[in-house]
């Protein structure tokens, strides 16, 4: 898929009203089920951010407010309207970003485990430094069983370990500084005025829900948060059936 | 053939290395005495100071949050010897100026130095080691891009001199640059960048600087040279000098064989304390995607292989370690001449970790006495 003159690698999956995937630093796993479970409640299209998985980089897109706009420009050049853009860590964050700049064609927001507001003090390490630390230890905090996301890298392809290699700069081109944060963005969410709900990993070590997860919610009027139970921070990966039912629930409870 | 005295100015008192698990970005400085550190820092000047005497060049560098070298601030070492030194070319390699958030601010700081030394400067930029990028918060990725467009501002700014200019670019924005003072020498002191890999050597040769190779060993020198070489002669520009080649190396000069092997392994300090875990040694972005997924299989990139388990042995035998008798260092150093393609300077790492001064002085004399005189005419041939 092109939009405006950049590439992206996009999975389209299933038939219904329009949903809009955001993976986050994970990148997108095509063949993972959650894009499955997802598809079954609408149609999904879920690019890969440029940079990441096989989309080429964009000399035009370097930061989250171009993706922002990129995706904001998808829904209009498709000409989808009432759109549940769903996204997960950074993927949250973009989605926040596109709904604070317009939601003249979005209909709900599914932020899981969303990044991009910074919520304590200068000193205060809302985020653990992903870029300092060992990368066993940012699967420790970013997953309840982290013995089961453990890659190992000799049983993987190349084009496997280039993805995940890719995913790595195109999170820091993206995140680097400021850290996983837009300094505005907590004081433009009450420009999110479409039903939002944040679901969190009850086990998520990486940021918690008590902490940033309520704060995030306190700034979007109206939002619930809802946990899930033996996840962390990427609970579409350890519960992709809870987090579908939970999306399936809110469209639901929307509808009536 | 120049030969270059070059010392990290490491604080070498730390703990036992199962006590912390990086000596870069993280390892507290309550480890570091300042009073023993001020010591050091005396005692490295006079060390160049004696460089000079004996009739040889002075390099400094720079690095940060670690014990393997105690100068963040190059440039203010580079003024301290631009005033205490007479005649040595004074050379520092580098200024990260990938990292540097104020490129009119290092074009400032290298021609304050320019003249202090009357126009005995020569400036190296350089990318800045995977470690620089935790330590000073800088995004590796598109580094290349920063570092041009802060070299493009950097010339620009010592060789306009007509008042301010405009500078709105993609990473740096400077809307009145008219630095005081401008630079001793014209148009501008020579320019050196350390280039490890052939598609960077390419871009230097481009331009026709001096292009600098570290610890690379024999293929490794050689790829980059040729990059050189070759990308000049895509462009039928003039072939390259000697001058324009640069190799560093850990060298320690004896009177014996034995002495210089034993001034060598105290050298080998600075490989075998480098203890970095893989955040640091591989931040993203910094190495090209295939070295990423290399290092993902357990290969370590590049110089980065030399540095686990080194032996003397293995070190002297890819070129790494110049040592010896003087004779013995003489060959050493002609091999990788011979196998490179030639070079015109010599950078030594003639001071790390454990030697001592007196050591230190040894090795240097030797060296200047014995085989510089002996390099000077290999290349005046």
């Amino acid at each position: 898929m092109i939009v405006r003159g950049v590439q992206l690698e996009v999975v389209e999956r299933g038939q219904g009203p329009p949903i809009l995937w955001l993976h986050g630093e994970e990148g997108l796993d095509p063949h993972a089920p959650f894009i499955d479970l997802l598809a079954a409640t609408g149609r999904v299209t879920a690019p890969s951010h440029p940079g990441f998985g096989h989309s080429p980089e964009s000399g035009s897109v370097d930061t989250v407010d171009d993706l922002a706009y990129l995706y904001l420009d998808l829904l209009a050049d498709q000409n989808q309207r009432g759109v549940t853009v769903i996204g997960s860590s950074l993927g949250g964050w973009i989605a926040a970003e596109m709904a604070v700049r317009s939601i003249e064609r979005i209909g709900a927001l599914v932020l899981v485990a969303p990044l991009g507001i910074k919520v304590g003090d200068r000193e205060t390490r809302d985020i653990p430094d992903i870029f300092a630390l060992h990368p066993d230890e940012v699967t420790r905090l970013q997953y309840h069983d982290p013995a089961r996301f453990a890659v190992d890298y000799a049983k993987r392809s190349d084009d496997e370990l280039t993805v995940i290699a890719r995913n790595r700069e195109a999170t820091a081109l993206y995140a680097w500084e400021p850290y996983f944060h837009n300094p505005k963005l907590p004081q433009r969410l009450h420009r999110v005025t479409v039903p939002t709900l944040f679901v969190w990993g009850a086990q998520d070590r990486f940021v918690s829900a008590t902490y940033y997860g309520a704060a995030y919610r306190a700034a979007i009027p109206g939002a619930q948060l809802e946990l899930i139970d033996g996840a962390g921070h990427f609970p579409h990966l350890e519960q992709p059936e809870a987090v579908v039912e939970l999306v399936r629930g809110f469209a639901r409870d929307r509808r009536a | 053939m120049r030969g270059w005295f070059f010392s990290e100015n490491a604080y070498h008192l730390l703990p036992d290395p199962k006590e912390y698990d990086s000596i870069r970005v993280k390892l507290p400085n309550r480890y570091y005495d300042p009073k023993i550190g001020a010591d050091l820092y005396h005692r490295f000047i006079d060390e160049w100071m004696i460089a000079e005497e004996m009739g040889l060049e002075i390099m400094v560098n720079e690095h940060h949050q670690t014990a393997t070298n105690l100068n963040p601030g190059g440039p203010i070492v580079m003024g301290v010897l631009a005033r205490e030194t007479r005649k040595a070319r004074l050379l520092i390699l580098g200024n990260p100026i990938a990292n540097r958030r104020e490129p009119v601010r290092v074009a400032e700081e290298m021609a304050m130095v320019d003249v202090y030394s009357r126009g005995r400067l020569e400036c190296g930029f350089v990318r800045g080691v995977p470690y620089e990028m935790s330590a000073g918060n800088h995004r590796p990725t598109k580094m290349m891009e920063r570092f041009w467009e802060a070299h493009d501002l950097i010339v620009k700014a010592w060789t306009s001199h007509d008042g301010p200019f405009n500078w709105e670019g993609k990473y740096f924005h400077h809307r009145q640059v008219n630095i005081w003072p401008r630079p001793y020498q014209e148009p501008h002191p020579p320019i050196w960048i350390t280039a490890l890999s052939p598609s960077s050597a390419r871009e230097v040769g481009a331009r026709g600087y001096i292009v600098a190779c570290f610890l690379t060993g024999f293929d490794g020198t050689k790829a980059v040279y040729d990059a050189y070489r070759g990308r000049r002669a895509e462009l039928q520009l003039p072939a390259a000098a000697l001058d324009r080649f640069a190799y560093a190396a850990l060298v320690y000069t004896g009177e014996t064989d034995e002495e210089g092997y034993a001034g060598a392994r105290k050298l080998m300090w600075y490989l075998e304390s480098n203890k970095v875990p893989p955040q640091f040694t591989s931040p993203p972005g910094y190495h090209p995607i295939t070295n990423a997924v290399s290092a993902m299989r357990g290969n370590n990139p590049g110089i980065f292989k030399m540095f686990q388990n080194p032996t003397l042995d293995g070190l002297m035998e890819h070129g790494l370690v110049f040592a010896g008798n003087p004779d013995s260092v003489y060959r050493q150093i002609k091999k990788m001449y011979d196998h490179v393609g030639g070079f015109g300077h010599l950078l030594m790492m003639s001071q790390a970790g454990f030697l001592e001064h007196d050591e230190t002085v040894k090795g240097m004399t030797m060296f200047s006495r014995e085989v510089y005189p002996r390099l000077k005419e290999l290349t005046a041939r």
